[in-house]
């Protein structure tokens, strides 16, 4: 069965356009909801529907709103976090870019529910073409009547400010994006408290992913047990799979929850490039531990990754063939975690730069007896220490390469050199 | 001249406008002098500042964590090439390799005549069509030296 959500309308011409948008019954969900249900009600059906956020790391949508205190006296913010900068992710772009309206919609339904007069979405600076593609949509909407004052009759308010960021992974992170907000440098602020309780301009903001957000017109048009049976249990609805590296049709996949990873990869995908075989998966973006190729059977959804050992994340497939040296991988894994660390915390700060280190001599050939022992104990120091996870999002996925790779990490230090790169490619 | 003109200012002011605080225009504010000059020049900086109710040290610490804004002029058309891992494992090496020969410059530099500045960049969010690259607002991915040359010959 083809149980496409948020993609079944890309192929449809001009979807940015709103007409068209409302011609596939855009729009019918905040018109429906604005009359015949509560805040309260849709914050209980998206609770109901187990939607879990898209972001990274799968928390549920419902009950992060229900946190958001109810007449505390101060505006209540919303931000779409559009920063996409997790390498291997590339995901949300395509929301952004071919079904706006849809975001859009979205975003004023989860703005209604939590009482929210201004939303922000915030952009990756990188992606000028998607914000110009974001605000004119919001422009049609305003023209429509379904963003500013007194939306279609209803006394609710709503305006939404496109913020392009400047380039800085970090700014990804709920509360440095919030920093970046305010206009400061992305660094991530301490929790408790959390951004539910002050966030913004020190008041109550919910952060939610592009995806996430994408979801809630749907939720509220079929309903929670609608979403509730797409997926397995405690993971609902679909995700958007962005498959890249060495496969032969890679792309952004929307498949239910659950999906096995090799119907992923094989029947999607195309299998890996002929004439080679698959040896690691990363299944969500770089920050997450790798996966071996005979752990290909595993379910794509948070709890059965968690239980392989590596996590969702954002989704962001990273498929590695045979030609793949892990070691050089690695190494750019690591470089990419020190130039992005902001520096606030020591263990990351240091940590980033050392693992980078190690990783360029054992690469470069210059690697020691003992750099392995290093690189895990540096990982295990480096993890759950920081104001925020990206110090662990840079050991993750080193100590797993290490880990599930070690005689190729090995091998690289005894023979001082690449033993993957003179390999002759291997039928399948 | 690197002071911000009139009309810089005027969508500077509009743009505060639409913040519950001020101070949350100034990346928005930076965008736009990087725009009009083609990087943040002192002044420039100074006069947001003034603009924000900010000191300059405050402005210029911003402008010195993000890597998009820039605090010398770069040429005409940025080239940013990812060569993250996604890109790597379809041969961003490569990709880089031709630029630079081409271009004559190294990650960093900016050709003499001002046209063209070559950086090495993260992820773009355009994984699954590596190789790719970003000049100035615009992506090229599925990047093959062919292509490069064909793109680069089109700029004037
Ligand atoms: C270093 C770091 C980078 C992150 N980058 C992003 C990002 O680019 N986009 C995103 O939606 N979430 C990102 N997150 C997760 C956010 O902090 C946050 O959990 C998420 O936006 C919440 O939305 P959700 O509940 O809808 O998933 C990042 C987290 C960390 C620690
Ligand atoms: S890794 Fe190059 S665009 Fe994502």
């Amino acid at each position: 069965m083809d149980t496409k959500i948020l993609t079944r309308n890309l192929h449809v011409p001009d979807l940015q356009e709103i007409g068209v948008y409302e011609s596939l019954g855009g729009y019918r969900a905040l018109a429906r909801a604005l009359k015949e249900l509560s805040p309260d009600e849709i914050i209980e059906t998206v609770k109901k529907s187990g939607l879990r956020g898209r972001g990274g790391a799968g928390f549920p949508t419902g009950l992060k709103w229900g946190f958001v205190p109810k007449n505390s006296g101060r505006p209540v913010y919303l931000c779409v976090n559009s920063d996409e900068s997790e390498p291997g992710t590339f995901k949300d772009r395509l929301i952004l870019e071919q079904d706006p309206h849809q975001l859009i919609e979205g975003t004023i339904l989860s703005a209604y529910a939590l009482g929210c007069r201004l939303a922000f979405l915030y952009i990756r600076g990188e992606y000028v073409r998607p914000a110009e593609i974001v605000e004119r949509a919001i422009a049609q909407a305003r023209d429509r009547g379904y963003l500013g004052k007194n939306i279609l009759g209803s006394g609710f308010d709503l305006d939404i400010v496109v913020h392009r960021g400047a380039g800085a992974y970090i700014c990804g992170e709920e509360t440095a994006l919030l920093e970046s907000l305010e206009g400061r440098r992305g660094h991530p602020r301490l929790k408790p408290p959390f951004p539910a309780s002050v966030g913004l301009y020190g008041s109550p903001t919910v952060i939610n992913n592009v995806e996430t957000l994408a979801n809630i017109p749907h939720i509220v048009n079929n309903g929670a047990d609608w979403y509730a049976s797409i997926g397995v249990p405690g993971n609902a609805g679909t995700r958007l799979f962005g498959v890249s590296g060495h496969v032969v049709r890679r792309g952004v996949y929307e498949l239910p929850m659950g999906t096995p990873l090799r119907e992923l990869l094989v029947d999607h995908c195309g299998g890996v490039r002929p004439g080679r075989r698959l040896k690691a998966i990363v299944p969500g973006g770089s920050s997450t531990p790798v996966l071996t190729a005979d752990q290909v059977d595993v379910r794509l959804d948070f709890d059965s990754i968690a239980r392989a050992g590596s996590m969702l994340g954002s989704a962001g497939v990273i498929v590695m063939d045979d030609s793949t040296c892990m070691v050089k991988a690695a190494l750019r894994i690591s470089r990419f975690y020190a130039e992005e660390s902001c520096g606030q915390c020591t263990q990351c700060r240091e940590g980033t730069e050392w693992l980078h280190r190690i990783l360029h001599r054992i690469e470069g050939g210059r690697g020691r007896q003992g750099d392995l022992e290093l690189l895990l104990d540096l990982c295990a120091n480096m993890k759950g220490r920081t104001i925020c996870p990206l110090s662990d999002a840079a050991a993750m996925p080193i100590e797993s390469y290490v880990q599930k790779f070690h005689a190729e990490f090995d091998a690289h230090i005894r023979e001082q050199r690449c033993v993957i790169r003179d390999a002759p490619p291997v039928a399948t | 001249m690197r002071e911000l003109s009139p009309s810089a200012r005027l969508r500077i002011e509009e743009l505060s406008a639409r913040y519950p605080h001020k101070r949350s225009a100034l990346i928005p504010s930076l965008q736009i002098a990087q725009r009009e000059a083609g990087y943040v020049s002192e002044e420039a900086m100074v006069e947001i500042a003034r603009l924000m109710d900010l000191s300059p040290n405050e402005v210029r610490e911003v402008v010195s964590f993000y890597s998009l804004l820039h605090q010398q002029p770069s040429g005409r058309y940025v080239i940013r090439v990812c060569t993250n891992i996604s890109c790597q494992l379809c041969d961003a090496e490569g990709i880089l390799h031709h630029l630079r020969c081409r271009l004559g410059i190294a990650p960093g530099e900016t050709t003499p005549d001002m046209k063209y500045t070559l950086l090495e960049v993260e992820c773009l969010g355009s994984c699954g069509t590596s190789p790719v690259m970003q000049i100035n607002n615009d992506y090229h991915d599925n990047l093959t030296p062919e292509k490069i040359d064909h793109i680069l010959d089109g700029l004037q």
